[in-house]
């Protein structure tokens, strides 16, 4: 399955049926450095691309996660909650954040594919 | 002239890029928030073995001649004429308003010769207060080309006593001239992370050697700014521009601890400093506000500038630090709230974005200090 990536630092990967997962890059957790918490939204909620739709907290500061798409949450990963050093061990992995069922599927065509992303990164 | 041009570094700037430290502006300097080790793990063997931080930024200033002690005495509330030979003292810079201007460290080098340890933002504006107020009275001298550098931890005794045997006697709030590895050095042993560790001040010259010479013992590592702060909040200690600021009095920022008795009403140098009205109408009458320690509930941190209110929703003071500390793996904060909320011990909540937190006045510090006090 095909995975993008936003200018947010979020990766996005489809998984058929309009149905993706969001979570954020290495270079961003890295950036982050340790987190502690990891606010999630609701099973659920609505959201549109540009939106914040969760916070990250670091040790240090908050940041925000910005939709990089719109649609409905449809799974949240609430491991995160107790367990907020998943994305720092494996962001591409058990470090997801949320499932979206997207309402604009033509917004993926907007996102940068891996090697756009590199790119993107070393500037 | 570009606004990166009026950065200022520290002597050990190259050492902090080499190691491949994250930097951020900081009081006008380009200082490591964090190594590659990160905050968690850098505050943690802090805890457990040696950190290294380069706190050079920090202003270091000599005060001298016959009058020296008496000169600085008139300008802080805290008793500085018998502070004895090689000794340290905390002290606050008072307005007339009796707002604290700054909080610093004293050392006595000898009784015509003070030793200042002065906050990085407010230096230049502690230098012309000094040069101001008691210029005349005593030579006042900031020193320039100087590094400062804290070893903090369990282990830092062993550490630097493997290299200066000399300091193994020392206990916390003293001095010693040492000269390590032909590096002459002033040693106190003191810090700000409730650890048990030292301050070296030497020239910026020899600060890489010495750098490197600390480092090359396995048990250490640099530590950043972002440790330094959850360090110090775990300990419960204040921090100028959060806890301390020109609004509130010693008392109301919960330091009444500092304000030495012989200079309170009825004691022996009584007053003769900026805001001693006010300071001790706070002692006496007590302060419509103080600084507590906060527990947040859940895992939600909670951090600098959050709203306090009660049940009813009425605002009860604000949060002056807050974040999360690594040793006991739980959000923690310091806040100013209103004094009468305090007593009542009321039912209270932190505003987070969209979201109350409840949380439980406790009290400071979180995590015991560990001075070695002989």
């Amino acid at each position: 399955m095909s995975i993008k990536f936003s200018e947010d630092h979020e990766w996005i990967q489809s998984q058929g049926d309009d149905l993706v997962v969001i979570g954020i890059t290495d270079f961003a957790q890295e950036q982050l450095g340790d987190l502690v918490y990891v606010e999630l939204p609701e099973v659920g909620d609505e959201c549109s691309r540009g939106e914040n739709i969760s916070v990250i907290e670091s040790v240090k500061a908050a940041s925000d996660l910005v939709a990089p798409v719109s649609g409905t949450i449809v799974e949240v990963n609430s491991r995160l909650e107790d367990e907020p050093e998943l994305v720092t061990e494996d962001s591409m992995g058990d470090g997801w954040f949320i499932k979206v069922k997207l309402s604009s599927p033509e917004e993926l065509d907007e996102l940068m594919d891996e090697s756009a992303y590199n790119s993107f990164i070393e500037e | 002239m570009s606004k990166d041009t009026l950065i200022r570094t520290t002597p050990l700037h190259q050492m902090h890029l080499d190691a491949g430290a994250k930097m951020v502006p900081f009081a006008g300097y380009d200082m490591p928030v964090s190594y590659p080790l990160g905050i968690k793990k850098e505050h943690n063997h802090t805890r457990e073995k040696a950190g290294l931080f380069d706190v050079s930024h920090m202003g270091q200033i000599r005060l001298g001649g016959a009058n020296a002690k008496k000169a600085l005495e008139s300008i802080v509330p805290v008793d500085i004429i018998d502070l004895p030979l090689m000794k340290l003292r905390y002290a606050l810079f008072t307005n007339k308003s009796g707002g604290v201007m700054d909080d610093l460290m004293v050392t006595n080098l000898g009784d015509e010769d003070l030793f200042l340890v002065v906050n990085a933002g407010c230096k230049n504006s502690d230098f012309a207060h000094l040069q101001r107020t008691i210029g005349d009275d005593c030579k006042v001298e900031f020193l320039e080309d100087v590094a400062l550098l804290a070893l903090q931890g369990p282990l830092a005794h062993k550490v630097l006593s493997e290299i200066a045997p000399s300091i193994s006697e020392m206990i916390f709030m003293t001095a010693k001239q040492v000269v390590i590895n032909g590096i002459e050095c002033l040693v106190t042993r003191s810090g700000y992370t409730g650890e048990d560790g030292f301050e070296i001040s030497l020239a910026a010259k020899d600060s890489e050697e010495l750098a490197k010479l600390l480092l090359s013992n396995i048990e250490v590592e640099w530590v950043g700014l972002g440790a330094r702060d959850s360090l110090r909040l775990e300990a419960g200690l204040s921090l100028y521009g959060h806890e301390l600021d020109i609004h509130h009095s010693p008392v109301e920022s919960s330091l009444g601890w500092a304000l030495s008795k012989v200079r309170r009403t009825g004691g022996e140098r009584e007053g003769n400093y900026l805001g001693f009205e006010t300071i001790m109408k706070h002692i006496n009458e007590g302060s419509e506000s103080k600084v507590v320690g906060l527990q947040p509930e859940g895992r939600m941190p909670v951090r600098d500038g959050a709203m306090i209110e009660d049940e009813l929703g009425n605002n009860v003071g604000k949060v002056t630090s807050g974040g999360f500390g690594p040793s006991i793996n739980r959000p923690i904060a310091i806040a100013r709230l209103k004094k009468s909320y305090i007593e009542k011990n009321s039912k209270l909540f932190a505003l987070v974005r969209d979201k109350k937190i409840a949380v439980e006045i406790v009290s400071l510090p979180f995590v015991k200090q560990n001075y070695y006090r002989g």
